[in-house]
């Protein structure tokens, strides 16, 4: 029975990265290559760190193993979410069919500072 | 009755080794730096997949306390990258 429940878990994991693995060669741009690739391999490295914690027996095993996929779900969007960040600042370049850019004109680019859209009413009020 | 670490070796893993091979060639290709270095972190979240398929293969769980490792290290290598990028960007 457990012998199954590794199988069809790891088999789902494996798919999963390689889903990710293909979206990162597929995809025409930076931002799509990060958003497909980051949740689908964090996705898939957790179920296959689900698969250890239920193969070995031993509780210490398995709360390593459960710890290290609990740190891979907290940091994974942290670093997303920064190497994003770098790249709108380094002006990746965008796709082609890209519909709109949300963050437009709202970067202070001297102190790479985020403005509210209340500071923006403003200065549009100023001119 | 199956064996459960032939599954692993002829099935998982090379699943695991396909998708590695698809990922050194974006980090060769990548037009950007920022495509490098998500490249990069990917390679290393896998690693850590792969580490835990090995220790269930070896049956040796020592193996698990080495992915724990690399993980903290994929994490602040990525952190480290983006910030020094960043920087650049600023002057």
């Amino acid at each position: 029975m457990i012998e199954w429940i590794i199988i069809i878990v790891s088999t789902i994991g494996a798919a999963a990265i390689l889903i990710a693995s293909i979206g990162i060669i597929r995809m025409p741009d930076f931002y799509l290559r990060l958003s497909v690739t980051v949740k689908a391999a964090t996705l898939g490295c957790g179920l296959l760190l689900i698969c250890a914690a239920i193969y070995f027996p031993q509780i210490s095993v398995t709360t390593k193993a459960i710890a290290i996929m609990f740190f891979l779900v907290l940091t994974a969007p942290v670093s997303a979410h920064m190497i994003g960040r770098a790249a709108y600042f380094i002006n990746a370049p965008m796709w082609k069919g890209s519909v709109r850019d949300d963050l437009e004109g709202k970067y202070d680019r001297e102190r790479h500072r985020l403005k509210s859209s209340q500071e923006i009413q403003n200065e549009k009020k100023d001119i | 009755m199956i064996n459960l670490s032939a599954y692993f070796e002829y099935v998982i893993l090379p699943i695991l080794a396909i998708s590695l091979v698809l990922i050194f060639i974006r980090l060769y290709r990548g037009p950007e730096v920022v495509d490098r270095v998500v490249a990069l972190d990917l390679l290393i979240i896998i690693g850590v997949g792969v580490i835990a398929v090995f220790s269930m293969i070896t049956e040796q769980s020592t193996f698990i306390d080495v992915g724990l490792i690399v993980a903290l290290i994929g994490f602040l290598s990525t952190i480290a990258f983006s910030y020094y990028i960043e920087k650049k960007g600023k002057k």
